[in-house]
């Protein structure tokens, strides 16, 4: 029942043989022995998840079964939820009630979907690691001494782990596919616009899209279908037919013509994780897929330009927590600056701060020319890029991250390093294209291996209709951890 | 030497929408503090702003009534500051793209028209208010008023002195409400005028250091600021001294303006596009629908009634002051009035009598139709201008339409000639003296002659025709 797909549960709670109450209670039950150690949800609700549950089961046998009727998800606690604590992995928020749902709460909810919890993640999903999390860090499953990537780092080691069939998480700048990779399991990055960021904690808004995490590329098509659709609360919500994500699950294989970008199999690269993804590769061209060299030249540039726009809409998105309304307000303070300084000093991390510092850097006057304008002409670039590679091929695959997951701490002390991991996911959402994250083997230590799927902008059905059938003939997705096993 | 002061205005008008600019929640006046603050007028976790398509009608209406450009496609940015009010900790406005550019206002002038440059006007929404009073050393935040749609219109420096500035000031707000964009209550903040004022050696063509004027919330105050100001400038200079430019608060209690920041600890705002709401794109079609609802304006009711109704122009600026003047006097003249006539009446005891009581033009009490009655029986000789007086009084106090006053007062006009000669005959024969006086060149006779005449009728014989006979009687 743990290692079921979506599917298979959903097949399962139709046909009686399982109820949503039985579901729930053993993720829950399995959250209760394994959270300790894995650090994955930072609230669980247990009375509330059995009561969803119970309601779901009534629903059903009212015969009134939705799309998601009666299965336990996972939700990043970037989503504002209602009745239960919205934190974003900060100290500013660590009791914040939020007394409204997110869209993509609401629309789950709408689905038949019981709430399992809130996930661990870096603070504002600042990080790639999981490690900036005011409640500490999360673990990976299959190496409890390393990270689990960031940002939705709690989401990814709750599904790889079993704690959850399913999760939400938010990418800016790779947030859902790093950790997805590291921890072996598949996430999506829809295109911007497609998920609704109303009740999203705002990191970078033009970079910021929610999406899933689940065990195969099949399940995360459900979970779009929950999570996508248009909202007029959010301006650059768009407003498009709705879609099935699993129609192009029996994707041809043969014609399909795969890109595979000069620079992202270049310096810098881990030999295994070359290796894993050139196997992945090969398998699409044994059933027919053409694979063309392209390349996307100025990848190099991304990190630079992530960095300067990122940081500059998240110094304006977190100054609404100054302590007066809600969230950390310091005890002692003098006179109205001293409680905002001391407020900001005591409830944002160091990481957070370092990114509000230079954000507030590169906006400054006399400076905005020189980095914010230049990030946003070399971001158009970027789109221009594959815009280009698009008329050429019809996915793109590489390496989600260069390597595999690293030991707590190996980057902590070493931003650029840590900023450098995200090389290969940053240029997707700059380009406001989808991306997709699915595991494609292990390293010698027994560490997971991302490959990614990029698409034009909408390809998210044929992207996870490629990956379907990867996993159709692979079971990379279904290997359960060592250290958390069934 | 004689001395030049420039003025240059910004307003921020509360632009009359039911909901806020980025969010649903009322704009209403006078709520208890926080109970028309939605979650995104707060500011809380995850919350976005959806732009208002009204305010966005508003402002275009604004931009096609001074002739301005419409731009097709404007930006919201963000203008971020940390201040209790502001939940955001930025204001969302309109910063290198706006939405209004361009375009001018013509002003009335004691001699004569003025064109007044209008730089650009912008949209943004408003931030909440401090609580000082009542919280025990604390300060409350009210954000009732957080989001509330506001345009900000900006002049260029074209106004000359602090007359000028108020007369730009008084056309400008005729002008928000004649096209139902702004309710223009200066009390309740809905109209906030800021002047910046510099002054320079008359002949200069050179700018001056300006200094920015803040709370101006009456007219009044405005013009006795920017004189303040004036004088206070040129007081440092004739002193050899040099305008340091900064921000300064009228205090109207002591007539003076203070200093509140200078430019050099001027915020440094960090302007960026809000990544948070899509440009603003407006198409041509959109501004043509606009244009084809908007209310005849003002310029183009001048020269058509100059045209139409052959009035001279002191005329037609004031009948144009406000819109419910210009339809008062339009309904009037087509009821029958004459158009001189009830342009003399409306200008004059009508509106000295709404100024008496602090009243505008839409609280007439009586309907133009009702007037152009009066006005008839004026021009017909039923009664004369100072009988019509009373009647208007009666009529103002609702004591009936002007026919029935008439009639009911006697005040009906004498115009027969055969019975204001029975009346002269009678006054002449009485005080033979005077005539005597009159024949032997003593004008003032005459007068006193009149005087009987009038007050043995009560005032009802025509005036014109009791002068003639007097003469004529008195020539033999």
């Amino acid at each position: 029942m743990l290692n079921a797909s979506l599917t298979e549960l959903s097949a399962a709670l139709a046909g009686g043989k399982l109820s949503s109450v039985e579901l729930t209670g053993a993720f829950i039950n399995r959250i209760k022995s394994l959270n300790q150690k894995l650090n994955a949800f930072i609230t669980v609700d247990e009375a509330r998840s059995l009561a969803e549950a119970r309601a779901s089961d009534a629903r059903r046998a009212q015969g009134a079964g939705r799309a998601l009727e009666g299965i336990p998800i996972a939700h990043k606690d970037i989503f504002c939820t209602r009745g239960m604590r919205t934190t974003c992995g900060s100290r500013m928020l660590a009791e914040f009630d939020s007394p409204y749902d997110a869209h993509v709460i609401e629309r789950f909810a709408g689905a038949g979907a019981v709430m399992l919890g809130k996930t661990n993640m870096d603070e504002f999903a600042m990080g790639s690691s999981n490690e900036t999390s005011w409640f500490g860090p999360v673990r990976n499953p299959w190496d409890a001494g390393r990270v689990p990537g960031g940002s939705s780092g709690g989401s990814a080691a709750a599904v790889a782990a079993r704690l959850a069939p399913g999760a939400t998480g938010s990418d800016t700048g790779g947030s859902i596919r790093q950790p997805a990779a590291l921890t072996g399991i598949c996430g999506l990055k829809p295109t911007y616009g497609v998920v609704s960021r109303y009740g999203m904690i705002a990191f970078a808004s033009s970079l910021d899209q929610g999406g899933p995490l689940a065990k195969s590329a099949a399940d995360l098509a459900l979970l779009m279908n929950a999570m996508a659709g248009f909202d007029a609360r959010d301006s650059t919500s768009l407003e498009r037919p709705a879609e099935d994500y699993g129609r192009e699950l029996g994707l041809q294989i043969k014609g399909l013509r795969i890109g595979l970008p000069r620079e992202y199999f270049g310096e810098g690269l881990e030999p295994e994780v070359r290796a894993r993804v050139g196997e992945a590769v090969r398998w699409f061209e044994s059933q027919g897929a053409k694979t063309v060299e392209i390349t996307l030249p100025n990848t190099g540039l991304a990190v630079p330009v992530y960095y300067v726009i990122a940081p500059a809409e998240a110094s304006s998105n977190l100054s609404r927590f100054d302590g007066l309304r809600y969230g950390h307000r310091a005890k002692e303070f003098s006179d109205l600056a001293d409680l905002y300084r001391r407020t900001r000093a005591e409830g944002f991390g160091a990481e957070v701060k370092r990114r509000i510092l230079i954000g507030t850097y590169v906006l400054s006057h006399g400076y905005y020319d020189a980095y914010y304008l230049q990030a946003q002409k070399i971001r158009r670039l970027v789109a221009r890029d594959f815009k280009q590679a698009f008329g050429q091929c019809d996915l793109v695959m590489g390496p989600t991250s260069p390597g595999t997951a690293f030991a707590l701490g190996a980057k902590a002390a070493d931003p650029v390093q840590m900023y450098l991991n995200d090389i290969f996911t940053i240029p997707a959402p700059l380009a406001g294209l989808p991306g997709l994250s699915i595991p494609c083997g292990f390293d010698a230590a027994g560490l997971p291996v991302g490959l990614q799927i990029m698409g034009n902008h909408f390809a998210e059905a044929r992207m996870l209709g490629a990956a379907h059938r990867y996993q159709q003939a692979t079971d990379w997705h279904l290997r359960v951890p060592a250290g958390t096993p069934l | 030497m004689a001395w030049e002061t420039v003025v240059g205005i910004e307003t921020h008008a509360q632009l009359r929408t039911h909901s806020k600019i980025f969010s649903g929640a009322s704009t209403a006046f006078g709520a208890p503090p926080n109970t028309q603050a939605s979650a995104v007028d707060i500011a809380l976790p995850g919350v976005l702003p959806v732009l208002n398509g009204r305010a966005v009608e508003l402002a275009i209406r604004f931009g096609l009534a001074i002739g301005a450009t419409i731009a097709p496609k404007s930006v919201f940015a963000r203008k971020n500051y940390f201040y209790p009010d502001l939940p955001k900790g930025y204001q969302i406005s309109q910063y290198e793209l706006p939405v209004v550019l361009g375009g001018s206002l013509t002003i009335a002038l004691p001699e004569g028209v003025k064109t007044v440059r209008i730089t650009r006007a912008h949209l943004e929404e408003d931030a909440g208010k401090s609580l000082h009073e009542d919280f025990h050393g604390m300060s409350g935040i009210d954000l009732n008023r957080a989001g509330t749609p506001l345009l900000e219109i900006v002049t260029e420096p074209d106004l000359r002195g602090a007359k000028e500035a108020l007369a730009y000031a008084r056309a400008l707000h005729a002008l928000v409400r004649w096209i139902e964009i702004c309710d223009g209550n200066m009390q309740e903040g809905s109209f906030r005028c800021d002047a910046n004022v510099s002054v320079r050696k008359a002949g200069d063509d050179r700018l001056g250091t300006r200094c920015e004027i803040k709370n101006l919330n009456s007219f009044r105050f405005m013009e006795k600021a920017i004189e303040y100001e004036a004088r206070r400038q040129i007081g440092i200079l004739e002193a050899g001294g040099s305008i340091t430019q900064e921000t300064r608060l009228y205090d109207a209690e002591r007539d003076e303006t203070r200093s509140m920041r200078s430019k050099e600890d001027a915020q440094d705002y960090r302007y960026f596009p809000d990544p948070d709401l899509l440009p603003l794109a407006i198409s041509e079609e959109e501004t043509a629908r606009i244009r084809a609802g908007m209310p005849e304006l003002p310029a183009h009711k001048r020269e058509r009634y100059a045209a139409q109704y052959a009035l001279p122009s002191y005329d037609v600026m004031q009948l144009t002051e406000s819109r419910e003047k210009a339809d008062y006097f339009e309904r009037a003249a087509a009821a029958g009035a004459p158009a001189k006539l009830a342009a003399n009446w409306l200008n004059g005891e009508i509106a000295s009598r709404l100024n008496d009581a602090g009243l505008e033009f839409g609280a007439v009490p009586l309907p133009p139709e009702e007037l152009a009655r009066l006005l008839a029986r004026i021009q017909d000789g039923t009664v004369s201008q100072k009988a019509a007086k009373d009647v208007l009084a009666q009529m103002w106090a609702g004591k009936g339409g002007a026919d029935a006053i008439i009639e009911a007062k006697g005040l009906r006009q004498i115009s027969d000639p055969g019975a204001i000669e029975a009346l002269v005959d009678g006054v002449l024969a009485a005080n033979a003296k005077q005539v005597e006086d009159y024949r032997a060149g003593k004008e003032k006779a005459f007068n006193s002659l009149v005087g009987q005449v009038m007050n043995q009728c009560r005032g009802r014989a025509n005036p014109v025709q009791v002068n003639e006979i007097l003469r004529r009687k008195l020539a033999r």
